[in-house]
């Protein structure tokens, strides 16, 4: 008779349960989060020429188009900040939130085969592309310093908050990344939508201008509303800490950060519900 | 009764099959439906292409700790679903699993391999895909090269691999995963038979640890090896839980209609069924044990079930190393087979002085246009026994991995000049 061994817990699979450990094994697989990401890095830079550079070089050819479209033809004003600084603050964050949404929603279809061999918490990969982008984005804000020394503007102190408004913008782009990754492996048609969204995003997001700039044409009521887009209260709160934006706009970052909050928990719940029948549609 | 490691009750898993030749949903069709459903007050609601598939159907039993257990079955039989539902890649639709302990399951040899990335790359990526951490990859490092043998190209990107290579890093990398549960699924069909042999004695030495395995395989003679318990399937239920040799019986009775052999069934529904296979020495005596001097015939009988054209039927004698000596069938000398349902027989002559003493195990193989529609990796077993070298009592024993005596003429040399 053996005694009482050291019996490891127990694990119950059935039907529509919802995972006891899901979180502590999501924690097991941090490694595999890390390993991911990693992977999608190391790939993408071995088989290309510039490498690196094509992280840099695509937010700075589109500054330029921005800077010559709004401030030389559209003349739009920048408060004697330097455009492009004004450009760049609004673009990159913006960058990241669509290269993020695409990616993650791709992610699990392209990931197909891990998908259905072998287990391990899903929300890893759409995650895990939310990462690259975010490393992307982080050699992007190299460039946006380099524009700042050029220009010789010196950011104020509230740039300390900066990786706060960094972490926004992840949450921000997590939840709609969740919600779209779900959606993309139930219906294929998805992914159609999703380039039209990132398109319309750029334009309802204020990145060729200020969002106070609603505020002046339409009313205070319309920049709250405004502000629903949670990208607004990132945008302004990056242009805050940098310097081109006079002061924040407490209420409208209030609602933009509870909207991000609220895609999270939706996009997390609903991931989760879908996420058992992945490997038998996908 | 011990506590079991993993308990299984009324397993269910259901699949929705589409009639459509459409495989994935649309967001437009969803919609549109509902719009259509909506516009017909809901009468037209029920989708009339669905059916439902029942993969897997009130399937229960209990396995404890440290049993080695097969699975076998044929083809959508419900294996893979099963191991599916207990690895937890899909959920099931109906019942319960309980298990106590770590899964690693091992569905596909190389899952997450890429092509671009290192050796050294792919064995930390493919072990977090597996669920190790990077403490433990890096600790089973050196071992887990060492048991691939492609130390020399560690640095190398995957995609200038041999398929060997590749799968032997594979494997090596899943092999050096510790849980305490461990599922295995037909891996051990790729790689050269001294690899393969080095797998099956790994996961024998898992088994040694107390670890709990489970093994589906087409492969009979390896189930056999392994494993002491095995799991029945049949149109996804159990069809009996039983110690290995009783199901295999079963197993083989359900598909051969001669109850006589134990030859199985091929890997899917096949058109053709060995029924049985002679050895028979000069005299007419079916026997396992010839003399190397001798001749004899390998006599296969075999139903068949559909009718075979332009097929080829063939055995290949393979040493205890699983070293294939030689094979021959039926088209050596340009004879393809038409056969009408029905038994047949077919009959090959083995030369004298051929295979060395030893023993040796035969294949049957079924070829129709070229395709291997049947075969049977261990259809029988011979030994030949060895002979006295004349005068001596001495056998002989030369090397060599076949007997081929030559004539030979020896004579004094003369001088000649060309």
């Amino acid at each position: 008779m053996i005694g009482p061994a050291a019996v490891p817990d127990e694990l119950v699979i059935e039907a529509g349960r919802t995972e006891a450990h899901y979180w502590r094994d999501l924690w097991r697989y941090r490694d595999l989060f890390y390993f991911l990401a990693w992977r999608d890095l190391l790939v993408r830079y071995k088989q290309t020429v510039f490498g690196v550079l094509w992280a840099v070089l695509r937010p700075f050819l589109t500054m330029l188009i921005f800077v010559v479209v709004f401030s030389q033809v559209a003349g739009l004003p920048s408060d004697g900040v330097p455009y492009p600084i004004l450009v760049l603050a609004g673009m990159l964050p913006w960058q990241f939130f669509a290269t993020a949404l695409s990616d993650s929603s791709a992610s699990l279809v392209s990931n197909a085969n891990l998908i259905t061999k072998i287990y391990f918490p899903r929300i890893i990969l759409p995650a895990s592309s939310v990462i690259v982008a975010l490393v992307d984005f982080t050699i992007t804000l190299g460039l946006l310093a380099a524009v700042m020394v050029w220009y010789r503007h010196v950011p104020p102190v509230q740039v300390v908050l900066l990786p706060l408004f960094v972490l926004l913008s992840l949450v921000a782009a997590l939840g709609p990344g969740l919600i779209a990754t779900a959606l993309n492996v139930k219906y294929r048609d998805f992914r159609f939508v999703i380039p039209f969204i990132v398109q319309f995003g750029l334009y309802v997001s204020p990145i060729g201008f200020k969002s106070s700039v609603i505020e002046g044409r339409l009313g205070p009521l319309a920049r709250l509303l405004y502000s629903l887009n949670p990208m607004v209260g990132v945008i302004d709160g990056f242009r805050w800490c940098l310097g081109a934006e006079p002061s924040l706009h407490l209420a409208s970052l209030a609602i933009s950060v509870i909207t991000s909050v609220v895609l999270l928990g939706i996009g997390v719940r609903y991931f989760r519900a879908t996420e058992k029948g992945f490997a038998d549609i996908v | 009764m011990a506590n079991p490691i993993i308990s299984v009750e009324n397993l269910g898993k259901r699949y929705r099959l589409r009639h459509q030749q459409q495989s994935y949903e649309t967001l437009r069709d969803s919609l549109t439906a509902t719009a259509k459903s909506w516009l017909a007050g809901r009468l037209a609601t029920a989708i009339p292409s669905e059916e439902d598939f029942w993969a897997l159907k009130d399937v229960s039993f209990e396995i404890n700790q440290g049993d080695v257990v097969g699975v076998i079955g044929r083809n959508g039989a419900g294996k893979s679903t099963l191991l599916k539902i207990l690895s937890r890649i899909t959920e099931p639709t109906t019942g319960r699993i309980r298990l106590k302990g770590r899964v690693a399951s091992l569905l596909e040899v190389g899952t997450g391999f890429h092509p671009e990335l290192t050796g050294r790359e792919n064995i930390f990526l493919n072990g977090a895909i597996l669920g190790m951490t990077k403490t433990e990859i890096r600790r089973h490092f050196d071992e887990i090269v060492a048991f691939s043998e492609v130390e020399r190209f560690l640095d190398t990107p995957v995609k200038h691999y041999s398929s060997g290579m590749y799968t032997r890093l594979a494997f090596s990398v899943a092999a050096h995963l510790r849980s305490e549960i461990l599922i295995v699924d037909e891996v051990l069909a790729v790689g050269d038979a001294a690899f393969r042999h080095k797998c099956l004695a790994k996961m024998q030495s898992a088994a040694e640890e107390d670890r709990t395995v489970l093994f589906v395989s087409h492969d009979l003679a390896a189930i056999q090896k392994l494993t002491e318990k095995t799991l029945l399937l049949s149109h996804g239920r159990l069809q009996s839980f039983a110690d290995t040799a009783t199901c295999l019986a079963e197993y083989v009775a359900s598909c051969s209609r001669s109850d006589a052999t134990n030859l199985p069934r091929p890997l899917n529904s096949c058109p053709v069924i060995l029924t049985e296979l002679r050895l028979e020495d000069s005299t007419g005596r079916n026997t396992r044990s010839l003399k190397l001097t001798e001749p004899f015939d390998v006599r296969i009988r075999f139903s068949c079930e559909q009718p075979l054209r332009n097929a080829v039927i063939g055995i290949a004698v393979h040493t205890p190393n699983d070293v294939a000596l030689f094979a021959t069938h039926t088209n050596d000398f340009g004879t393809l087979l038409e056969c009408s349902p029905g038994d047949w027989e077919a009959v090959c002559h083995v030369a004298p002085n051929l295979l060395r003493a030893g023993k040796y195990r035969i294949s049957v193989g079924v070829l129709d246009h070229n395709l291997l529609v049947y075969h049977v990796a261990d259809a029988c077993r011979l030994s030949i026994e060895p002979i006295l070298l004349d005068g001596s009592g001495h056998y002989d024993e030369r090397i060599g991995e076949l007997y081929m005596p030559m004539r030979w003429a020896v004579a004094p040399a003369t001088l000649q000049s060309n």
